[in-house]
């Protein structure tokens, strides 16, 4: 919906005839003779390697369906998560994981033919057994992080929780009682209003530290 | 009331609900307004009031629906029982179906279908109330659901219509003039690629009227055009400068 003269197409955005446009809703990004859209608001793609946060939706012989909240379904195989050789007939597969069970997992494979696949096989994978989950754009990811982490590290510090952001716009807070997480909740869903803003970090900061003198009060 | 009174336009060429030949009706178009779809978007033109929304792209169910190359858009034009004088029945009925149809056509070629196959787009248009031109008003504000929802698109989609009435070529018809006209031609246009995705016809027009009728429609659809960014730019605007207050 922007055209542009002889430059390079990047993210978000397709060229025709010396003319660019973007696909999407978002801001422009020049670099060099690139220009790039980030998008406002967008579903998430899978992408190898990514870390997301799934959501059983059935079990099958040879594995799980989980939804990550993308065009397409991921496949858990259960030889990915049962150490020992996996047999259907011995292992009741439900009795690891069951509908409804939330998933840390990491995309092993995938392209446009295939669903995604993926694997728990390693630290920090795996169930989530307590915790809250929040819903957020996949492409405010990126802002939730911030330049080189700060804006992540900041809400951990502030707000005393562990944070694990899954690629496929779910987080997932970790604190050691409500208030705490109910003050990380709050810095997400500001960050994921006003993400086209700048100077976000400093604001999400100040809320953060009036809405913590404030429950010191009362 | 005296017969020679029920002109459609006077001799001034001001029309009924007064507007000049080429001006469209009182147009607000809002975006995002549903939290529970992927996509929506809601417009007023004129009478016209309707809603959009957007799910996916998602799996496709039944299954055997899925295409192997390429995503399916399905949608759903359809009118609320209210939406009409006399109140209709709210089974789809023929025309519903034609234009579900013809809208989906009309919008298939703006969106990069083919980037993610063996999903499905479901669009929904629900017209609350219908005062003529509600193909038109319904691609227009399914484009910017479409927008809404994140979905890769070569451009928006904007329709208008142009037709002729009392052998007076005007913009933007309303349910009264699309009756008593002579003629009706629905466009849907896409600015920024100059393509025209869907022309219909209903009534007569000589080649040369017909011409003019198609150009006069693009003009309402660069207009549109102009409102539908704006849409899409107001959602954000308005946070922002509330955080810069």
């Amino acid at each position: 919906m922007l055209a542009e003269g002889n430059y390079i197409a990047g993210e978000n955005t397709f060229k025709k005839s010396e003319k660019l446009y973007s696909t999407r809703v978002g801001l422009v990004e020049y670099d060099e003779r690139r220009v790039s859209v980030v998008a406002l608001k967008a579903f998430y793609t899978p992408a190898v390697g990514d870390t997301v946060i799934g959501k059983v939706t059935d079990v099958t012989i040879g594995g799980w369906l989980l939804d990550i909240k993308s065009p397409y379904p991921a496949l858990l195989r259960a030889s990915d998560v049962i150490e020992r050789s996996y047999r259907p007939q011995k292992n009741e597969l439900s009795s690891i994981f069951d509908v409804g069970d939330l998933i840390i997992a990491k995309i092993l494979s995938y392209d446009r033919t295939r669903d995604p696949r993926l694997t728990i096989r390693e630290p920090d994978l795996g169930k989530i057994t307590h915790g809250r989950i929040v819903k957020i754009t996949p492409t405010n990811i990126p802002r939730m992080i911030g330049r080189k982490g700060s804006m992540i590290t900041m809400i951990k510090q502030e707000t005393n929780c562990q944070i694990l952001l899954g690629q496929n716009g779910l987080a997932l807070i970790k604190g050691k009682n409500i208030e705490d997480e109910q003050l990380a909740v709050m810095a997400i869903r500001k960050i994921e209003s006003e993400s086209h803003t700048s100077g976000l970090t400093n604001r999400v900061t100040e809320m953060l530290k009036k809405e913590k003198t404030k429950k010191s009060d009362t | 009331m005296p017969k020679s009174e029920e002109r459609m336009i006077d001799k001034d060429g001001v029309r009924i609900d007064g507007r000049k030949y080429n001006e469209l009706r009182q147009t607000k178009i809002e975006v995002g307004i549903l939290s529970n779809a992927d996509g929506s978007a809601y417009i007023e033109q004129g009478k016209n009031k309707i809603l959009s929304a957007v799910y996916g792209p998602h799996e496709v169910h039944p299954k055997h629906l899925a295409l192997p190359n390429r995503s399916r858009l399905r949608c759903r034009y359809h009118m609320a029982p209210f939406s009409v004088e006399e109140r209709k029945s709210p089974a789809p009925s023929r025309r519903e179906q034609e234009l579900s149809k013809v809208i989906r056509e009309a919008l298939e070629p703006s969106i990069f279908l083919e980037y993610y196959p063996r999903t499905s787009i479901d669009l929904f248009i629900e017209i609350l109330q219908a005062n003529g031109g509600t193909r038109c008003a319904g691609i227009t504000v399914a484009s910017l659901a479409l927008a809404d929802a994140g979905i890769p698109m070569r451009d928006l989609t904007t329709a208008c219509a142009a037709g002729k009435v009392e052998g007076q070529l005007v913009l933007d018809l309303t349910d009264n003039e699309d009756k008593k006209g002579e003629a009706d031609v629905p466009v849907a246009y896409m600015p920024n690629l100059d393509a025209i995705t869907l022309l219909q016809m209903d009534g007569q027009l000589t080649l040369e009227e017909f011409e003019k009728t198609i150009n006069l429609s693009l003009e309402g659809c660069k207009q549109l055009y102009e409102l539908q960014k704006e849409a899409l730019k107001v959602k954000y605007v308005a946070v922002k400068e509330e955080v810069e207050e």
